[in-house]
């Protein structure tokens, strides 16, 4: 099954063990917890403080039904303003470490999760999209560590202030505390079902919203087609046909989440209402000098019950909240834990890692200097094992040798290429670099000493220098410029008003493809590599650059093991050894000469070539 | 030209229209939810006052006569235990209907905006297309959208409603207690100039995290992306290290915002529950100082008070928030109008329905250019009669698929006259001009649907006999029957990816099922292997003609069997004749003639 399909983990229940996992991460901040648990008690506390306050004021000062009296009042005021005071630096330091938990949960997360991607083997990254990889790494970790820090806090205050004032309301009138406590029930189960119930509408709008933004990438896209085919109408009735769907789920989602605060605020005024009913009662008959069933209560009471009554539908309601949203989120738990969990393929054994060090940690004085002697030896390999792609496959390249492949796509030319790079294993058989198994020694002293430039160059957003440095960060700015000298880069990049300093944008885009692979050949030689790797590019460009790069891959190629996936008649012609592959096999070796004389696929191919050459020359 | 405001109260007055009324009515529950709300304090006041019965509950006398006829106490308390609940329903009530009527009038204004954005797009002239990026329109046209949409569904309202709450309560408080009610408000001004301050000074960091976050998503995406080069280099250690900084500096920045969080909620927290200590100090001290004379301050107006102070005070530190969110929606509207004040294609001439396009076709002196009245294409003239097959060759920016698309007028000719069988196509109305008229692009775009609606998408009538007909005509029904659902199989971004080569062919047969009189390919079969165009030319040969057919193309193979060939050279027509006639001359087109003659020594072509 492929990875990007994102699964419905509607309804699913909540798996408290990847919870445990990931509420560890939360659990390394020893100090910031203790912290935020202490300010949310005192927090808490004071909180469940208030009423009382309340209820001292009206009982001391206001006395009803005697004579009221200011004796005290600056006093008190000073305590509350104090309390104040002292409360709202606990409030603030909750925020601050919850936020510190935050970004630590986040930050460490993906740590990891980058650290682990870097050592996946290639078989993961050819069925996983950059796209699903980059929503586990952004949203669903900054939304997880968001959810697990702050719920934290609910849940800490909710309980705390829930239990606090329970207690103080015992203290005042137990029989009225436990009329009271009769709505908490109704009121967990309507919040909890009814915030379940909002966040599964608002997935339903935000899948139309996917569907929206879909919409608009084709109808932009497709705009100049759609005016071929005069399709304007059609396409404008089919598009009102999605955003009346996208409506109608927006209104839905919100329609129900405006349902929600109604119901729980009048699911409190029963509570609230029932305490002044009674408690009203009460205090009528404690100053007529009588008592109904809950004994004398006076009005500070009857004010400090009302307050507590309608104060406890915030906390009950954050409660069930962070269960609901654990239930929505635990996909994107299972996603985040699937990453962190996903193995490598391709690793290095014990001892290997013992002598060479690990790719994060390199032992380089271990290493032996390579001299690029290459050798695969009864090759088999595929990925699905009824389709071989190569059986039995072998050939030798010797050090400094120039081996171009031809052959159409599909024949095995990749395949060859990323076995001899180490991207992926042999099934079975071996490859030998200089005489000794690959595997025999780590993955980064092969690849270490390993130039490889693509079809498509890849570059980096940052400058022209940092992209030619990533082939040996510890070169100088001399070095730098020595090598984009040697592929003649030199000349496009001081036609730059900033020279080396030009920003290339993101994935080279403010460069011309002939551009980006003439900085990525000068990458390669600042980086000296023993063996190279040229997966040449099809794409034709203009006659002037193409001789530059020419010569670029002449001077690359000179005096290393080279593996040429070969389409430039140039490049082949000049090959030590050309090899035709042919499903998984070598059809036709030798020299340009000798192939041409052969008659076969490869004269054909070179007529062929050597004909639309000569038809792109003269239609420039 | 309209200013910019005036040009975003249009946008956002046209989207709403229809559904304004819904907005009024929300304003007018907005109030009598307060209302509302502040009955459910009055209620629990009274009721307070009522206990201590001596005091004097502030209501008017017959009200106040009403309530106290029912002289059970117990009664009383039910008649205000119920009034409280009631009163807590219609607030609730009022509040739900209020955010219903403002999600219905803001969604329904969205969808509007997003109606009418689709179509301008689509209504723009082709140019347009070319020179704008993707993601930008789509971008403005989501999330610009979805920002004017918040607005107008979050912050309208909070701002009625805050204005609101204010004015009730000031009115109600200054009508008991003047000098209490100032007291009770004194901390607002305080509070609303640190919120607008606060918002204000936030916002430029809160644009740094983003960058931040940018930079770091960035970071993932290349090298995600550039994988290979990572690992060809060894240089994962070094990817790690670069990721450790920007996750770092996310972090950093991210503190530092919720830092600034922490001091302002915690400090507004402050002031707001002093405001209410403050509120309470003063309403005990003016009850006692007023205790038994007529005007008494009573208890239930000091819970009154305390209770208005809790529910104005809160609100308010929302302020600056919501002129933050003003000034983001006046630029989402600002970027949404840049859209829409692009210019719709508009018909030239006299946009006539009714013409015959089956007769021949002629150029007239037409010039052709972006920059220059004439740089693309310099004064061509010719003339192509019905059932002709017209090859054109011509070098890398000779003008030739700009030819071919002025018939569509696709772009506007800069002066001469194209006309297909004697009217001028300036006067024939756009859609009948592009029905007659059959484009195969260079570049096709297949719709993110099934196989069969893309080839069926100029007439959906269409049998699926007449769809094999045309598929195999352009030599992809095998193709399409490989696949595991045939012609049900989706394409594009959702589907399955077609390479360049299928994606060509099914163009063709959605092409050639319009079954128009004049039929252009665009350098359309330059992906498709030597073997197919050979099939595809022979079809086509069956349709021979039927029509006009247009060929662009450098394949000798192709050019060679047109009844007429033009030869373009940076914009002019340089050479026009039958094969057997430009192999007599001198020119390009002997010379790609002779290139592609090399591996077939002493073959016949064709």
């Amino acid at each position: 099954m492929s990875m990007d399909n994102e699964q419905d983990f509607q309804g699913q229940k909540v798996d408290l063990k990847l919870w445990k996992r990931l509420f560890g991460y939360a659990l390394r901040n020893k100090k910031q917890l203790t912290l935020i648990i202490l300010s949310l008690v005192f927090v808490a506390v004071i909180d469940a403080l208030y009423p009382f306050l309340t209820r001292y004021a009206i009982d001391t000062f206001v006395n009803p039904g005697g004579t009221p009296t200011t004796d005290g009042i600056w006093l008190f005021g000073a305590i509350y303003a104090v309390l104040v005071i002292a409360q709202s630096f606990a409030t603030m330091t909750f925020i601050k470490r919850s936020g510190e938990i935050e970004m630590a949960m986040s930050y460490d997360i993906r740590q990891e999760a980058f650290w682990h991607l870097q050592n996946l083997s290639f078989s993961f990254y050819d069925k996983t999209s950059v796209g699903y990889l980059m929503a586990r790494m952004v949203s669903d970790i900054g939304r997880i560590s968001e959810l697990i820090s702050w719920s934290m806090v609910d849940i800490f205050w909710s309980s705390f202030y829930i239990l606090f004032s329970v207690v103080m309301m015992f203290v005042f009138n137990w029989k009225l505390t436990l009329i009271v406590l009769a709505v908490i029930p109704p009121l967990a189960v309507v919040s909890y079902v009814l915030q379940k119930a909002i966040l599964k509408y608002q997935r339903a709008a935000r899948k139309q919203n996917s569907r929206i933004t879909g919409a608009f990438n084709e109808g932009i896209m497709g705009a100049m087609t759609t005016k071929t085919l005069v399709r304007e109408e059609a396409n404008a009735a089919e598009f009102e046909a999605i955003s009346t769907d996208m409506k109608k789920a927006s209104v839905k989602a919100q329609v129900l989440s405006a349902v929600f605060f109604p119901l729980i605020i009048s699911l409190s005024a029963i509570a609230t209402a029932a305490a002044l009913l009674l408690g009203g009662a009460g205090v009528n008959a404690t100053l007529l000098g009588t008592t109904t069933f809950l004994g004398a209560i006076t009005a500070g009471t009857l004010v400090s019950f009302i307050t507590y009554a309608s104060g406890l539908f915030d906390p009950i309601q954050n409660l069930a909240g962070i269960f609901a949203e654990m239930q929505s989120a635990q996909a994107s738990a299972e996603r985040v834990i699937g990453l962190l969990d996903t193995k490598s393929d391709i690793s290095d054994t014990p001892e290997v890692t013992e002598r060479y060090g690990t790719t994060m940690d390199p032992k380089r004085e271990n290493w032996e200097p390579l001299a690029g002697d290459i050798e695969f030896r009864h090759v088999d390999f595929y990925y699905k094992e009824s389709e071989p792609l190569l059986s039995d496959f072998n050939l030798h390249i010797h050090p400094g040798e120039t081996v171009a492949l031809v052959g159409e796509t599909g024949a095995g030319k990749s395949t060859i290429v990323n076995l001899t790079c180490r991207f992926y294993e042999p099934v079975s058989g071996s490859i030998l670099i200089d005489g000794r198994d690959y595997r025999e020694r780590s993955e980064l002293w092969l690849q270490s000493n390993l130039g490889y430039v693509l079809q498509q160059p890849h570059l980096f957003s940052g400058t022209i220098r940092d992209n030619i440095r990533f082939g040996r960060p510890d070169a100088s700015d001399e070095e730098v410029a020595a090598a984009a000298r040697m592929v003649h880069a030199d000349e496009f990049i001081l036609r730059q008003t900033k020279g080396y300093d030009t920003e290339v944008g993101e994935g080279g885009a403010r460069l011309s493809t002939g551009q980006k692979q003439l900085i990525s050949f000068a990458r390669v030689i600042l980086a000296n590599p023993q063996i190279f790797v040229l997966d040449e590019a099809t794409s034709s460009i203009d006659t002037e650059t193409e001789q530059i790069i020419q010569s670029a891959i002449t001077t690359v190629l000179e005096g290393r093991t080279s593996i040429v996936v070969a389409h430039r008649l140039s490049t082949i012609r000049n090959a030590d050894r050309i090899l035709v592959i042919r499903n998984g096999s070598i059809a036709e070796a030798g020299t340009h000469d000798d192939l041409l004389a052969l008659g076969g696929y490869y004269h054909d191919l070179y007529v062929h070539q050597f004909r639309e050459d000569a038809l792109a020359q003269a239609l420039e | 030209m309209k200013k910019r405001s005036d040009q975003n109260r249009a946008l956002v007055m046209d989207a709403l229209r229809g559904s304004k009324w819904r907005l009024l009515l929300a304003a007018v529950e907005v109030i009598l939810a307060i209302l509302a709300l502040y009955c459910t304090s009055y209620v629990t006041s009274y009721a307070l006052d009522y206990v201590l019965l001596g005091e004097d509950p502030s209501l008017p006398d017959w009200l106040f006569s009403f309530l106290t006829a029912h002289s059970d106490v117990t009664k009383t308390f039910w008649f205000c235990a119920l009034m409280l609940i009631l009163f807590t329903v219609l607030n609730g009530w009022f509040t739900f209907v209020r955010r219903r009527n403002v999600s219905l009038a803001s969604e329904q204004m969205a969808k509007k905006m997003r109606d009418v954005l689709y179509r301008h797009l689509n209504a723009v002239p082709y140019d347009y297309h070319k020179h704008i990026s993707t993601g930008d329109l789509v971008q403005r046209c989501t999330s610009d959208v979805d920002t004017v949409r918040r607005f107008i569904s979050n912050q309208l309202m909070e701002i009625v409603r805050i204005i609101v709450m204010f004015v009730t309560a000031l009115v109600m408080m200054l009508l008991i207690h003047p000098q209490m009610a100032l007291i009770s408000m004194v901390t607002l001004p305080i509070l609303s100039v640190l919120s607008f301050l606060y918002f204000r000074f936030v916002r430029k960091y809160f644009t740094e995290a983003d960058e931040a976050e940018g930079a770091l998503s960035t970071a993932i995406q290349e090298n995600l992306t550039g994988v290979r080069v990572v690992r060809a280099f060894g240089q994962q250690r070094a990817e790690y290290d670069k990721f450790t900084k920007l996750n770092a500096d996310f972090r950093k920045k991210n503190l530092f915002l919720n830092r600034l969080m922490a001091y302002y909620w915690s400090g507004s927290d402050a002031i707001g529950y002093l405001q209410i200590a403050l509120t309470l100090v003063f309403g005990v001290l003016f009850y006692a100082r007023t205790h038994g004379t007529p005007d008494a301050f009573t208890l239930g107006n000091i819970y009154l008070f305390v209770s208005l102070t809790n529910r104005l005070t809160w609100p308010v530190r929302q302020l600056g928030r919501i002129l933050a969110d003003l000034g983001k929606a006046t630029v989402s509207l600002n970027r949404l109008n840049e859209i829409l004040n692009a210019a719709a294609e508009q018909e030239p001439g006299k946009a006539l329905k009714d013409v015959n396009t089956e007769g021949d076709i002629t150029f007239e002196h037409v010039c052709f250019g972006y920059d220059a009245p004439n740089d693309v294409l310099d004064d061509i003239s010719f003339t192509v009669h019905a059932g002709q097959t017209v090859a054109i060759l011509g070098s890398t920016g000779s003008g030739k698929s700009s030819l071919v698309q002025l018939m569509q007028r696709l772009y506007p000719t800069t002066s001469g006259t194209i006309s297909i069988g004697g009217t001028p196509i300036n006067d024939i109305d756009h859609e009948t001009l592009r029905r007659n008229i059959a484009i195969v692009l260079q570049e096709p775009f297949l719709y993110s649907r099934t196989i069969r609606e893309n080839i069926k998408l100029v007439r959906p009538e269409a049998t699926d006999e007449e769809m094999y007909a045309v598929a195999k005509e352009a030599a992809v029904h095998d193709v399409i029957m490989q696949f595991a659902d045939g012609y049900d199989t989706v394409v594009g971004e959702r589907g399955v990816t077609l390479s360049g080569g299928q994606q060509q062919r099914v163009a063709i047969a959605r092409a050639l099922m319009q079954d128009a009189p004049i039929l252009i390919f665009d350098d359309s079969m330059s992906a498709v292997d030597t073997e197919t165009d050979a099939k595809i030319r022979e079809s086509l040969r069956a349709r021979r003609g039927k029509g006009i057919l247009f060929l662009i193309s450098h394949r000798i193979t192709t050019l060679c069997e047109a009844d007429v060939i033009l030869v373009l050279e940076h914009g002019k027509l340089v050479q026009m004749g039958t094969h057997a006639q430009l192999m007599q001359q001198d020119g390009l087109y002997r010379r790609i003639a002779e290139i592609q003659d090399v591996p077939q020594k002493g073959g016949e072509v064709a």
